[in-house]
């Protein structure tokens, strides 16, 4: 089980979130208009890494709020956090091992 | 009599040399520099269908590319339930056609897969269950595929650990029963299909990495390995978990997710369970192995992971269900608990055919219960990969049904891993 580190509320045990998948996926701007292929990335395409991964989580049983977490998917080490507010960066930083 | 053959005169003949002067099963090989086809992983899909490529397709020119050790994979690591009642004609004939296939897989193989056909019982905790199965069953039988409604007291009477006490944490208000499912043994599998592929000349090179994909433009041209490049015409990656890893390597995104998926046994017990059981309610699913060891299922870790471990908190949940199912087993000791790393998609449904690169197929996300359809995967990709047009039945599992928004939900069938 993950020891996952809110950063509203400190760090809690797995069962008291929900996980949300992928971070940084973004609605196309204007459905209408973009392409099936675009419009399919965008549904069901995933980047499945086997090294970081930034993905949403939702402390359910606690604050009720979402965040970003990147956690290593081989260790499953959570490598930073961070309040889903801010807008997502590009993931250029953490070690992929 | 052909040579090598596994009978009972061989089986006197060696045992006059103590059993020490078996032949391997199936033969070590170095890589050539170039193959008609590769196949990518050397799970049962894989060696299936470089099996029915030389067998069935005359395609003898294959090498089958294993980074670890045949079988190490899902097909080792899975609880081996076989059926075929799901809900969509498409996957219907998926399944079944794989179903039909088992029972002489034994003697097509000359290896006993320790295929058996002792039912699949699939229990109903509220009316809702209740209406899904009924669903399935009738879904079943108008296109002639098994399935039936048990009650209570016939499920019972079919598994006779089963606790339909009504008060019961979860009350089983009835079962659906395809008698045609079962188990077999996941190893002889690997080992079955890779024996008789090594036999018509396919190599099965165990302990190489495949770590690209190479192409030229949109035609693929072979792999990159750890011991140097293979070149191919014809690619078919087969690597359940690894699916986005490797095809990543290609320039592909796929519809699929890795989560670890766990199981674990029992000590082993005297026969007590003559059935297999699952309930998608509770997560559950169990067998006993012809060893007697329980054979447990569980479910998925919630988030992405290729770490083969697997959560705590998953197998606590699992097994209190279990004992609420089965009180009988409350004083087992578990010998074992592993982790998988499943390719699920949206629909719960496979993968199977070609990709925009020409030359590259695509056989994957079988998720939580390919193992069942084992045979009919690899018989199917392998007429789609001699013929370089998907066969009939795969058709409709393409990668452009995420495009087309033709998907086959298959959730309900597949809520439980299995
Ligand atoms: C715990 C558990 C329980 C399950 N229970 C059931 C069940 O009851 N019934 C059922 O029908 N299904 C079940 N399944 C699902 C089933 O195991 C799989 O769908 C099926 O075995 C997949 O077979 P495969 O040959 O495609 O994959 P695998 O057996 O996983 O083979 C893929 C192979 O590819 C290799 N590979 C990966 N990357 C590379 C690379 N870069 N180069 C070379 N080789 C590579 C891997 O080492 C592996 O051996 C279960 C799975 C798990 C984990
Ligand atoms: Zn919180």
């Amino acid at each position: 089980m993950l020891e996952i580190p809110c950063p509203f509320c400190g760090p809690r045990p797995e069962v008291e979130f929900r996980c949300g998948g992928e971070a940084d996926i973004r609605r196309p701007a204007d459905p209408d208009r973009c392409s099936d292929r675009a419009w399919t990335d965008y549904l069901w395409n995933r980047t499945n890494p086997k090294g970081v991964h930034r993905e949403r989580w939702w402390h359910v049983h606690g604050c009720r709020r979402w965040f970003v977490v990147s956690r290593h998917t081989v260790s499953d080490t959570i490598l930073a956090v961070s309040d889903s507010g801010q807008t997502a960066q590009p993931q250029e930083t953490a070690a992929d091992g | 009599m052909r040579r090598g053959r596994y009978s009972f005169a061989a089986l006197v003949r060696h045992a006059l040399s103590g059993h020490r002067r078996w032949p391997p099963a199936w033969r070590r090989r170095e890589p050539k520099r170039a193959y008609d086809v590769v196949i990518v992983g050397g799970g049962g899909h894989g060696l299936a269908t470089a099996y029915y490529l030389a067998a069935e397709h005359g395609v003898r020119d294959v090498a089958v590319v294993e980074k670890g050790w045949i079988g190490g994979g899902n097909t080792g690591r899975n609880t081996t339930i076989i059926r075929s009642n799901y809900l969509h004609p498409e996957s219907i004939a998926l399944y079944d056609h794989a179903l039909r296939l088992w029972p002489t897989l034994s003697l097509e193989l000359d290896f006993n897969i320790m295929f058996s056909d002792r039912g699949v019982m699939m229990l109903a905790h509220d009316l809702h269950d209740e209406r899904i199965l009924k669903r399935h069953i009738h879904a079943n039988r108008l296109l002639g595929v098994d399935n039936r409604w048990l009650s209570p007291a016939e499920a019972k009477a079919f598994c006779p650990p089963l606790n339909i006490d009504p008060r019961a944490r979860y009350p089983v208000l009835g079962a659906a029963l395809q008698e045609r499912g079962g188990v077999a043994r996941h190893d002889a599998v690997a080992w079955g299909y890779a024996r008789a592929a090594d036999r018509l000349g396919v190599h099965i090179l165990e302990g190489i990495e495949v770590k690209a994909i190479r192409r030229r433009g949109d035609r693929v041209l072979g792999v990159e390995t750890d011991r140097g490049v293979i070149a191919a015409g014809r690619i078919g990656v087969v690597v359940a978990g690894h699916s986005s890893v490797v095809l990543g390597t290609a320039g592909l995104r796929l519809p699929i997710e890795s989560f670890p998926l766990q199981a674990l046994v029992s000590e082993p017990v005297k026969p007590v369970f003559p059935c297999v059981v699952m309930s998608n309610r509770v997560h559950a699913y169990i067998s006993q192995s012809d060893k007697g060891e329980l054979v447990i299922g569980a479910g998925t870790d919630q988030y992405v992971s290729y770490s083969q471990r697997g959560g705590i908190q998953v197998i606590r949940h699992n097994l209190e269900a279990i004992l609420e199912l089965f009180p009988i087993f409350a004083r087992l000791r578990l010998m074992r608990q592993w982790a998988g790393i499943v390719d699920v998609t949206p629909d719960r449904s496979p993968i199977i055919g070609p990709t925009p690169i020409r030359g590259l197929y695509v056989n994957a996300g079988w998720g939580t219960g390919g193992f069942k359809a084992t045979p009919g995967s690899g018989h199917l990709f392998a007429w789609t990969l001699a013929h370089e047009e998907p066969h009939p039945i795969v058709a409709p599992f393409g990668l452009d049904r995420f495009e087309s928004g033709r998907l086959i939900d298959e959730s309900a069938a597949a809520a439980v891993a299995h």
